[in-house]
């Protein structure tokens, strides 16, 4: 394993991130387009635009708020400023974000319009940025690491490569102490038995049991026919045949240790190893959650040729699929194709992942980064009222 | 190692997975969990990702790779022939495929 120095920049509640960007907060889809000036006028900070936040209730609001205020949190986040139509939402999320220690402005549309807002937004995100680039990288643990991980558009090429190549990454991340985080509920069936079985106790598998239980109870209650969906058109010409096919290729990316705790949507590990989190298996949502949770770097496996990206959260993308690494290759950060023609085996393959991690959380922009792929995805639990 | 047209899990798994596009005619199957290899006759073109019969199979017959089962058949496969969703359906979401 490369021994080399990893770099990071050290939060004041100790967290460890490995960017440094200054985000523009959206309470709500009211206040996107004052969000988008202030980014606008302030190149180089980044707005987290979305579509929801007005007459949310109950369990839905809490995960909405804890997805903007996690985002905000994430330790690869150096400052943010929080903008609401109205003050109360506003300062709930500023507040969230500012137990985290970090730099919050707040600013509410309500009374003011969008061009004094957006002007007076502008003026903290300016100061805000230039404090921010004050911050300096300095050694850190790999312990001190959150990876997340999932797949997309994947194919058969996904579980036979870029999947067991991640879970060499995992297994390694996990050996130094580091965290993990992996999801995509309904992509266990068929496998959750290998699941049930790798969780460490019997609190975990209880938990894990039921947050399959759930996601499937809510799939059977649509009576809905899945043709198409799951597994995607995608997956289908990948040849990928089953939801069980694609869920044993989705477990191939876990690696070997065992799952230490089943965490809520968008909750953030107290447990080092191996955590599950009850996702969709929708991509930028899974993703979106798991920042949410504190990810800093997401490992990201596609066959036919998943192009997603998040603001914050750099995605690594490798895909074993050769005709995908060639076709798409400004998508690819790391081919493994190799894998398929018996060039070299996982070891070598994981060794290489593990190199390019690195090099990601020491600075290297990643494919999404560079192509400017941001997919910020909120998850609903039901509709607003 | 040598490069090889298919590659299996596991031993024991009911099919293999075309590392290229694979033209009707005798192919290679490489498995991961060994240095074995076996040697068949591919029926039909099968593209790069999409899986080929390593044995005949019945209909209503429960698929395995992975070590698992993958889905049921609802036609007989023989060795050789491409298995997908024209032969191959999804027993826990029987709807899905």
């Amino acid at each position: 394993m490369a021994t080399k120095q990893l770099t990071g920049y050290r939060r004041p509640d100790g967290r460890v991130g490995v960017r440094n960007h200054v985000i523009i907060v959206p309470v709500d889809d009211l206040s996107n387009a004052a969000a988008e000036g202030v980014a606008r006028l302030v190149p180089g900070t980044i707005s987290l635009s979305h579509p929801y936040g007005r007459l949310q209730f109950g369990p839905d609001l809490e995960l909405t708020f804890r997805t903007l205020i996690g985002t905000g949190a994430n330790p690869n986040v150096a400052a943010a400023v929080v903008i609401g139509i109205e003050p109360r939402w506003t300062d709930r999320i500023a507040d969230g974000i500012a137990e985290a220690g970090k730099p919050v402005a707040r600013i509410a549309i309500e009374g003011r319009g969008d061009f004094r807002t957006i002007a007076e937004a502008a003026r903290q995100a300016a100061m805000l940025l230039q404090d921010a680039s004050e911050c300096r990288r300095e050694p850190i643990e790999r312990s001190e690491l959150i990876l997340s991980i999932k797949c997309g558009e994947s194919d058969t090429t996904s579980g036979l490569g870029s999947n067991p190549t991640v879970s060499q990454v995992v297994d390694r991340h996990v050996a130094a102490g580091g965290t993990v985080i992996f999801g995509e509920t309904t992509e266990m069936t068929g496998g959750e038995h290998v699941i049930l079985e790798r969780c460490i106790n019997e609190t975990v598998r209880q938990k894990f049991q039921r947050a399959f239980d759930e996601y499937a109870e809510l799939i059977a209650s649509k009576d809905a026919n899945l043709m198409g969906s799951q597994p995607t058109q995608g997956n289908i010409r990948g040849g990928l045949s089953t939801i069980e096919e694609k869920a044993m290729g989705n477990i191939a990316k876990t690696g070997s240790v065992p799952i230490v705790d089943v965490l809520d949507l968008a909750e953030r590990p107290v447990r080092a190893g191996l955590n599950f989190m009850g996702t969709s298996s929708a991509a930028a949502e899974t993703i979106t959650l798991m920042a949410a949770a504190g990810a800093v770097v997401h490992l990201f496996t596609t066959g036919q040729g998943n192009i997603v990206g998040h603001p914050i959260e750099p995605v690594i993308k490798l895909t074993a699929n050769p005709v995908t690494a060639r076709e798409m290759s400004e998508h690819v950060d790391l081919d493994v194709s190799g894998l398929l023609r018996l060039e070299f085996g996982l070891t070598e393959a994981g060794d290489r992942l593990m190199a390019m991690t690195d090099r990601v959380v020491n600075g290297r922009l990643t494919a999404a980064e560079v192509v400017g792929h941001r997919e910020f995805v909120l998850t609903r639990l039901y509709r607003s009222a | 190692m040598d490069s090889a047209d298919f590659l299996a899990h596991r031993h024991g798994d009911d099919v293999a997975v075309a590392v290229r596009d694979i033209s009707p005619g005798p192919v290679v199957v490489a498995y991961l969990d060994s240095d074995d290899r076996v040697t068949l006759t591919a029926l039909e073109p099968i593209a790069l990702g999409h899986k080929v019969a390593v044995r005949d199979l019945d209909s209503d017959f429960d698929v395995t790779e992975y070590g698992a089962c993958i889905g049921r058949t609802y036609k007989p496969v023989r060795k050789g022939e491409a298995v997908h969703i024209h032969n191959l359906r999804s027993v826990r979401w029987p709807r899905s495929s």
